[in-house]
């Protein structure tokens, strides 16, 4: 690795400060999973690299309302959260997809959201639970919906001098507190390989129903464009409708609408399009099933 | 760039290291505290041979820079069971002839020893997903979970002696 400065800072306020002073040359390193590899890589070359390690307001899930997870959860306490398995079941179907375990207990959500691969694995469960990101910079806090985080490959709306500092998101219903409006979600990717790989296509959706029709429908796609992306007319077929195989079906051909993907070493446009379909379909099936269950 | 103090508990014992920034917490385990049984494979994350406990939870320090281990609890193989008193992977591990060339063994104990702290009975699944992460290129696998799967049996049992 080149040689860099590490400065250790305990606060969001401390953090934020160190990356308005070193700018561009900084980086944030929290669980190192994607940023260790690309700088021994040589891919980037940080002259400072700022740990979040010290900082306890990034750290842990916290469950009210609605869930926050701190930018520093890592993937291995998503997987494993009880009520994250419970209620926001597409996020721990995502984090457990994640690496291997000695990887999970390194990677955090931010890392994973900030690095903004587009096969990023937890970035659509999010979507799908329409989880906000929490940012931190010079002039204070602001909220950017995760659908719109995201602006290219490896890009994000963060500045230099701002920081993710955790994602918000309302809680799904489920009964007994919402009467009969029940919720389910589910991620699934498909990869040649069952474990340590990267999604040719992973898929997410929520449902929420009420007397047998859907109220709420959230798809999110990863790896059909430069960024996760919802599949927008899919939802707006679905809700409204009492959700039939037939209908899903129906769906699951919108989806494809909002995939533009590339041919490349891990799928053809067209596999991968027909992933966005099939996927789309075993998501939607699943999370209806586990909002009646 | 100047070296920075890593205070640290390893194996147990409170340890003090003198370390630039740029070091991975593989590399000072090795290099400067002397304990080589953590290996570097693929230096990426992906093999699993640099697997030490951090505060109880396996990781890839390969992945780590040393400095993030301030002030936490590391456990290395070293520090899993001695030459005298295996510890009862170690053990299996030995009567079932598991090590070919070995290398990826500290790796995979580690692994195991974290997944039998969770489930003290794993099913054959839970092992393979337990060492998901480890990479075998003499690809003795089936040897491993037959050992770890006798190795929580004799944890059991030891227990509830």
């Amino acid at each position: 690795m080149r040689r860099f400065e590490m400065i250790l800072p305990s606060s969001v306020d401390e953090c934020v400060k160190a990356l308005a002073t070193h700018g561009a040359g900084a980086k944030t390193v929290a669980g190192g999973t994607d940023l260790l590899p690309q700088m021994k890589n040589g891919l980037v070359k940080p002259a400072v690299v700022v740990d979040l390690g010290g900082i306890a307001a990034l750290k842990g899930v916290t469950n009210g309302a609605g869930l926050r997870v701190g930018a520093c959860a890592t993937a291995r306490e998503l997987e494993l959260h009880p009520e994250v398995r419970k209620r926001y079941t597409a996020l721990a179907d995502g984090a457990a997809l994640v690496g291997s375990v000695q990887v999970r207990n390194l990677a955090t959500v931010g890392g994973n959201l900030c690095n903004a691969a587009p096969s990023a694995d937890m970035a659509p469960p999010l979507m799908a639970l329409e989880a906000e990101a929490v940012i931190a910079g010079p002039k204070g806090e602001r909220r950017v919906p995760l659908s719109a985080f995201f602006t290219g490959v490896r890009q994000t709306v963060l500045g230099a001098d701002e920081l993710l500092v955790a994602l918000v998101m309302p809680a799904p219903p489920v009964p007994p507190e919402a009467g009969l409006y029940v919720s389910g979600g589910s991620y699934i990717r498909h990869t040649p390989r069952r474990e340590l790989d990267i999604a040719v296509v992973g898929v997410a959706s929520q449902v929420t129903v009420q007397n047998g029709r859907c109220v709420k429908a959230r798809i999110a796609l990863a790896s059909v464009a430069p960024t996760p992306v919802h599949a927008t007319a899919a939802e707006r077929a679905l809700e409204g409708q009492p959700l039939t195989p037939e209908r899903i079906e129906q769906a699951a051909g919108l989806a494809v609408e909002a995939a533009k993907p590339i041919s490349d070493q891990r799928g053809s446009a067209d596999f991968r399009r027909h992933l966005v379909r099939v996927l789309t379909r075993r998501t939607l099936t699943a999370a209806l099933a586990r909002a009646r269950a | 760039m100047p070296k920075q103090i890593l205070s640290f508990t390893v194996n147990g014992d409170k340890v003090d290291l003198l370390v630039p920034p740029y070091v991975t917490l593989l590399d000072a385990l090795r290099d400067e505290a002397g304990l080589t049984g953590p290996k570097e494979g693929c230096g990426t994350g992906d093999c699993g041979a640099c697997t030490v406990h951090l505060d109880g939870k396996p990781v890839a320090s390969c992945l780590v820079l040393a400095l993030q281990a301030r002030g936490r609890s590391v456990r290395t193989i070293e520090g899993l069971g001695t030459a005298t008193a295996l510890h009862p992977l170690q053990d299996a591990f030995v009567r079932h002839g598991v090590p070919q060339c070995g290398f990826c063994i500290p790796g995979v104990l580690m692994a195991a020893a974290a997944l039998l702290e969770e489930h003290a009975a794993p099913t054959e699944e839970q092992i393979r997903y337990g060492i998901a992460g480890n990479l075998c290129r003499c690809t003795g696998y089936t040897k491993m979970v037959a050992a770890i799967t006798e190795a929580a049996g004799m944890i059991k049992k030891g227990a509830a002696r």
